[in-house]
């Protein structure tokens, strides 16, 4: 019985931290919106923020995105085979790539490299009170540390997933050509004939809805974090196991609205 | 002791985090001109005093009147104007550590001033000069020792000439040397002529003696004593003088 009752006093208490996550989260992306709008303008921060987070990142990202596309051709191409679907391989691969792969790769990547950065990084400020010497010295670290950071990942994911998608689709195609030995030009029209501008809107829009949950996620727990070495490497833990579940969940709701949105035909 | 009129008034300060009650009725009073120490044992909720007067704590109830405002009662933005008008001197220093010696003390000069680069770089020098580390513009914090560190906080924190000055602990874990050195730049500091009071929260009693006009001890959640640094060495209140003393458990 007292086992019970702890239980349920632990799931009680998980979900009132989730609820205070999600409350602070939100609240700090309204503050967000509230600071952005009034000066001082920090250019210089957010400019710098996006090469460390959109140029830096754009390696890992076309490497990935290379590797993906040719396995999956790969393994389409010889799957697809023995039913003698192989003519389909270009179609299922810019699909998959546009609508899935590009955006949920593509931010899965950032928010192991970009949310752990970020979350170490202020984490650190903060157990070192320069977050406390920022507000001390009449800044706001929203508008030096959050808004900078938010924006450069908000602009960059879907940037790095239209990249993602063009560099997995070609990497797929040259599978393709060298092991089913379907011709570029052939890849490129079946390719281009599957996709829908819809399919790009989607493509487009998870990875901003991904950047800004990964950005916020990251600076509000780095804000929040205390205990010194330990605490940061915690937090840093954390930010990249909750981005990456609100990434897949996210992923299928999202999906399943675009579909009630614009139904395939 | 240099008596002017009250700068920052702090009236019955109520903070507690979760079932502890930090403070339970703090009120003490800051002078204009004068250097106040403030005492206590460790956990008594010092630096949160100060951390309050600069609005990065908020008490619980209570006022901290400064030119005519509650500063408890005031917003993140209007705490902007209050925080160019009152330096924080950090425990270590928190200075920026991606930035330069010279980027920390540039930082509140951009922030706030419209200075040009030369007269921004002319105040750096002049800075650095007081605080004895000429030539030092370059280095990065982590190639600091702690003391140096202290002392570019405390430059980095008076370089807007705020009316009032915060000291966190400013000696713990320096040696004798640095800190004898960080107490002259206090000095220094307030013997500058500008007219400024400063609050300096410390365990280091020589240090607060060898400072302080005056002495407040914060014991269970309130200011037991606050009188001038001469009448509390003097004192023979039973708890002052154990205290000074260090012989009575705290």
């Amino acid at each position: 019985m007292q086992t019970r009752t702890d239980f349920f006093r632990r799931l009680g208490a998980q979900f009132m931290t989730s609820l205070q996550f999600a409350g602070g989260v939100f609240a700090l992306g309204l503050d967000c919106i509230r600071e952005a709008v009034r000066p001082p303008f920090y250019f210089y921060l957010t400019i710098e923020q996006c090469f460390l987070i959109g140029v830096r990142s754009f390696i890992l990202v076309a490497v990935t995105a290379l590797a993906t596309g040719s396995v999956m051709a790969l393994q389409f191409g010889y799957g697809l085979q023995k039913f003698g679907g192989q003519l389909y391989v270009p179609k299922l691969l810019a699909l998959a790539f546009v609508r899935e792969m590009g955006p949920v790769f593509t931010s899965l990547l950032v928010a192991a490299r970009i949310g752990s950065g970020i979350t170490a990084e202020v984490g650190s400020m903060n157990v070192t009170q320069q977050v406390d010497a920022i507000r001390a010295l009449g800044t706001s670290p929203i508008k030096k540390i959050v808004i900078p950071r938010l924006i450069a990942t908000v602009v960059t994911l879907p940037m790095l997933t239209v990249f993602a998608n063009f560099i997995g689709i070609f990497g797929g195609m040259l599978v393709t050509v060298k092991e089913l030995g379907q011709t570029p030009d052939f890849f490129f029209q079946k390719a281009v004939e599957a996709l829908r501008v819809s399919d790009f809107v989607m493509g487009f829009i998870k990875p901003v809805v991904f950047a800004v949950f990964i950005a916020l996620t990251a600076c509000y727990r780095g804000m929040r974090t205390t205990g010194g070495t330990r605490g940061v490497g915690d937090s840093t833990t954390w930010v990249v196991v909750t981005t990456n579940i609100f990434i897949m969940v996210s992923d299928f709701f999202l999906t399943k609205l675009f579909i009630l949105v614009h139904p395939y035909k | 002791m240099k008596s002017g009129e009250v700068i920052v008034s702090v009236q019955d300060l109520y903070k507690s985090f979760g079932p502890k009650k930090v403070h339970q009725g703090v009120s003490f009073d800051v002078h204009d001109g004068e250097i106040l120490a403030l005492f206590g044992g460790s956990g008594t909720g010092k630096s949160v005093v100060l951390r309050s007067m600069i609005g990065l704590e908020k008490p619980d109830s209570g006022k901290i009147m400064f030119e005519g405002r509650d500063i408890a009662r005031l917003g993140e933005d209007d705490l902007i104007d209050i925080r160019r008008k009152i330096g924080y001197v950090f425990q270590n220093g928190a200075l920026f550590d991606s930035m330069s010696v010279e980027d920390n003390l540039a930082y509140p000069l951009i922030e706030h001033t419209k200075l040009t680069k030369e007269q921004i770089h002319a105040r750096i020098g002049e800075m650095l000069d007081l605080i004895g580390m000429k030539g030092s513009e370059k280095l990065l914090p982590a190639s600091l020792s702690g003391g140096m560190q202290k002392r570019v906080g405390a430059a980095r924190a008076i370089i807007l000439e705020p009316k009032v000055i915060l000291y966190d602990e400013p000696t713990a874990g320096l040696d004798p040397y640095n800190t004898h050195r960080l107490l002259e730049l206090m000095k220094k500091i307030q013997g500058r002529g500008t007219k400024n009071a400063a609050i300096f929260v410390t365990h280091d009693i020589p240090a607060a003696f060898e400072v302080a006009d005056r002495i407040a001890i914060l014991y269970l959640g309130k200011i037991h004593t606050i009188d001038t640094t001469e009448n509390i060495k003097n004192s023979k209140d039973p708890f002052v003088r154990s205290f000074i003393s260090g012989e009575e458990n705290r």
